[in-house]
């Protein structure tokens, strides 16, 4: 058994966000890049998976969509434990983009069980899974918490509201992932970061695919305003803010 | 790089180094990064969730968060591959013990286990004891310990009381006395224990395991800070060493505690840069989230000019840390190829740099005092508060200035050594030094026409060395072999000498981040250097008119006075301003990113 998981490049979450270019473009000066928190989580319980030998999983690789400036984040995920790596060498422009590329690696490829996070915490479109298993017509479930195996097949644990649901999937099948799928991210140990320069980290060069969006432009949210303090004594003055400040009431 | 000079420790006091010749940590590859980020990544998972508990203390809970580092194969980064290590350069190792520096106690016990407990052994160990002892060190099966001073051998590391004594058999040596403040005591596998053997008057090096009979460990200490670590006194009661775990040559522990304390000033050095990194970070989170007079205090010029001086201190020395390191990386090499064995290569690779070695302990443990104190201040009465995490830091901080070495023991041996060094012809200080003494009434600030903004620098950092070298040619002459004696004046010496290695350091590091990628349009880092250089000369003045005043007669004062305005010349800069960029730059990202 053969297990994918698409990873995504995304800045580290304590970026601070700027745009360029009359708010089209998102300034990436400067930031550090990291695995998509999703993903890595993903990448996680799928090396435990392979740590259980009755499990006996051949092999786990990653993929990419971006271009070579991500390497380093897949390097990243080589040290941590993956086998190979794939890196489609285009600019992920949107969720179509990515899904189509992967979907043409993944023709004639045999993993069985396929992660992809459940949003990137870049842009969050939250449709590359359910996209990809559409284009691959594999069955796909999404808001996933754990993935055991069991006779061949996937048992996957979903959250729903107010409880959990608990299908068993034939392979191939693509896990739409979210956080609680491992507890924390692998780190990356010595031996692995010194055998990650070794693996096999092979770039496929794109099909043509038009990109569906067009970015019109960004807003950056309102600071927030400072907070008002109203006098026990005064609720009429509360009212007043709430009726015609906040509009709310 | 391949071509860059190799200088002799001390030799940058009278070589004009370039740009090009120093490492520099934007040059960090993506292997590095990823070791670095490991260790981040492990201190934020393993042990800042544990930190109060650690502290607490609970020795079992250092232990095994040890552990945990060992399965990550964080002990093996300084140990070649063939004893289980990652044969690491030796700018990897110093980036490792930067992250590991902001771990409070842990980054102690690490650093006691991974340097002065297991190096010895690596550098001068046999084989065999190279492999029973150094790959369980590297894996962390075993952690180690280094029994160097006593209650009465502390600083005259010589003088300690512990003897060995050849069993009638001959098989082994007999181990009695005590030592202290032995860090890991209270759990450690393997002691590397200095003794007098016989009637030696020098010491030797043995290698004890905790579980030989006669070793008894005392409670542990309670300490001002770095309350995680267990920190002991360890008693030698009859102690049967086998004669095979002498550590190199009988009469040889001196030169191996010494050396092996280069070693640890310099990782202490990278240390005290990642502890001071993270007092950055919590000092800006605090200011940037607690209002006075209904404003962020981060606003304020008072605090801004902390925030300033706290990354402009920190980045400079960086600069330092990672020129040295690349220099004994390149020491080491010339080593390997003169033929000496990876353990031997690399201990006289870093002994050579036993200058910068001092160097960096002083002005490092200082610089995090600094921060530190000014994070406390920044943060006011929430500053003394135990909860806080800069209070912590602060009791933690204050051990650096007296371990490996006090700074006073250290500050003589910047300027003993430098002098010894060149005495011994490994470069010419005292020809210079008389050449500029005999032409004193003419000196000049050698200020040419026209001069790019780095020549300015470079020029004033030259002035300052030439200082230097005056103060050297004065004081030699007058006080001869009585020197050593005038500590006072040793210091004023350190301190110059310090400055200018520290001042070089950045400003070379800066040059060359703009022959990588160009002039800064923020004009940020430039704003950190013309601060920087703005102050060395007023740190560098004041010891050098104290020195030169010390013995100075009147005919010659008024002379000595001319040449120390004239060598600290250096240009006025708006500093309010200039450190107000810098602070805005941290107040903006809420981090520490320069």
């Amino acid at each position: 058994m053969k297990i994918l998981v698409c990873i995504s490049n995304v800045p580290d979450t304590t970026t601070k966000v700027k745009f360029i270019d009359d708010f089209k473009k998102l300034d990436i000066t400067g930031i550090q890049w990291v695995i998509n928190p999703w993903d890595e989580l993903s990448l996680t319980r799928a090396l435990e998976l392979k740590d259980d030998t009755s499990n006996n999983i051949q092999s786990v690789t990653v993929a990419h969509v971006g271009l070579v400036g991500a390497e380093p984040t897949i390097r990243k995920a080589l040290a941590i434990g993956a086998d190979d790596a794939i890196r489609v060498n285009a600019e992920p422009a949107d969720a179509w983009l990515v899904a189509s590329q992967l979907a043409n690696v993944l023709k004639g490829e045999s993993y069985d069980l396929i992660f992809c996070g459940i949003e990137s915490s870049d842009f969050n479109g939250s449709s590359v899974g359910g996209m990809l298993a559409e284009l691959l017509n594999y069955p796909s479930v999404s808001s996933v918490s754990n993935v055991k195996l069991e006779n061949g097949q996937a048992v996957i644990t979903r959250e729903i509201d107010g409880g959990k649901e608990i299908v068993t999937v034939p392979v191939p099948v693509v896990a739409i992932v979210q956080k609680g799928i491992a507890k924390e991210p692998r780190i990356a140990a010595m031996r692995g970061i010194m055998m990650a320069r070794t693996k096999l980290l092979k770039v496929i060069e794109p099909v043509a695919v038009d990109s569906l969006t067009e970015v019109v432009n960004y807003e950056m949210p309102k600071p927030r305003a400072a907070c008002k303090f109203v006098d026990p004594e005064n609720p009429g003055q509360l009212v007043e803010l709430l009726q015609n400040e906040a509009k709310i009431i | 790089m391949e071509n860059r000079k190799v200088l002799k420790s001390g030799e940058f006091l009278v070589d004009e180094v370039q740009a090009n010749d120093i490492f520099i940590p934007e040059q960090f590859d993506e292997e590095q990064k990823m070791i670095s980020q490991t260790i981040q990544d492990f201190l934020d998972a393993e042990l800042y969730p544990n930190l109060e508990q650690i502290d607490s203390p609970d020795i079992n809970l250092m232990k095994s968060t040890l552990k945990k580092a060992g399965e990550l194969g964080l002990m093996g980064i300084s140990i070649p591959e063939e004893y289980g290590g990652f044969g690491q350069s030796f700018v990897t190792q110093m980036l490792a013990a930067e992250k590991i520096g902001a771990g409070h106690s842990f980054s102690v016990a690490f650093m006691a286990h991974t340097g002065i407990g297991t190096l010895p052994i690596m550098y001068y160990g046999n084989e065999d004891q190279r492999q029973q002892y150094v790959t369980r060190l590297a894996s962390g099966d075993f952690i180690g310990a280094y029994c160097l001073t006593e209650p009465g051998a502390g600083s005259d590391a010589n003088s300690g009381k512990t003897t060995a004594v050849l069993s009638e058999d001959g098989k082994y040596y007999i181990l009695n006395g005590q030592k202290m403040w032995i860090t890991n005591a209270g759990f450690a596998d393997t002691q590397v224990v200095f003794a007098k053997i016989g009637g030696d008057r020098v010491l030797s090096a043995l290698i004890v395991e905790k579980t030989f009979p006669g070793v008894v460990i005392n409670p542990d200490e309670h300490k001002m800070g770095i309350k995680g670590s267990s920190t002991a006194q360890i008693f030698y009661n009859d102690v049967k060493v086998p004669v095979e775990n002498l550590l190199g040559k009988r009469g040889e522990g001196f030169r191996i505690a010494l050396n092996i304390l280069h070693m640890g000033r310099i990782k202490l050095g990278a240390n005290v840069l990642g502890a001071a990194k993270k007092s950055i970070v919590d000092s800006v989170k605090y200011a940037n989230e607690r209002k006075q007079f209904n404003t962020l205090i981060s606003t304020f010029g008072s605090i801004k000019h902390k925030l300033a001086e706290q990354v402009i201190k920190t980045f400079a020395l960086e600069s330092a840390v990672y020129r040295l390191s690349k220099d004994i990386d390149n020491q080491i090499e010339v080593n390997k190829a003169s033929g000496m064995d990876k353990g031997k290569a690399s201990i006289e690779g870093i002994s050579h740099y036993a200058v910068e070695a001092a160097i960096l302990k002083v002005y490092g443990s200082e610089v995090l005092d600094y921060v530190v104190d000014e994070g406390v201040q920044i943060h006011g009465g929430m500053g003394y508060s135990a909860e806080m995490v800069i209070e912590r830091a602060y009791r933690d901080s204050r051990i650096n200035r007296i371990f490996e070495g006090t700074n006073e023991i250290n500050r003589l041996l910047v300027v003993d050594t430098s002098m010894k060094r060149a005495m011994k012809g490994d470069f010419d200080l005292f020809g210079k030094a008389n050449e500029l003494a005999a032409n004193l009434e003419s000196v000049s600030d050698n200020k040419k026409q026209d001069e790019s903004y780095f020549e300015e620098k470079l020029r004033a950092i030259k002035n300052f060395k030439n200082l230097i070298l005056i103060v050297i040619q004065g004081v030699s002459k007058h006080f001869d072999k009585k020197l050593l004696l005038e500590q006072e004046i040793m210091n004023n010496l350190a301190d110059m000498i310090i400055e200018t290695y520290i001042a070089e350091s950045i400003a070379l590091r800066i040059q060359k981040m703009e022959m990588i990628n160009g002039i800064d349009p923020s004009g940020l880092y430039r704003s950190m250097l013309d601060v920087f250089v703005y102050d060395a000369a007023d740190n560098i003045r004041k010891p050098a008119a104290d020195a030169l005043n010390s013995f100075a007669t009147s005919n010659v004062q008024s002379t000595y006075k001319k040449v120390v305005e004239t060598l600290t010349n250096v240009t006025g800069i708006n500093v309010k301003e200039a450190r107000r960029k810098i602070a805005d730059k941290l107040i903006e990202d809420n981090c520490y990113k320069f």
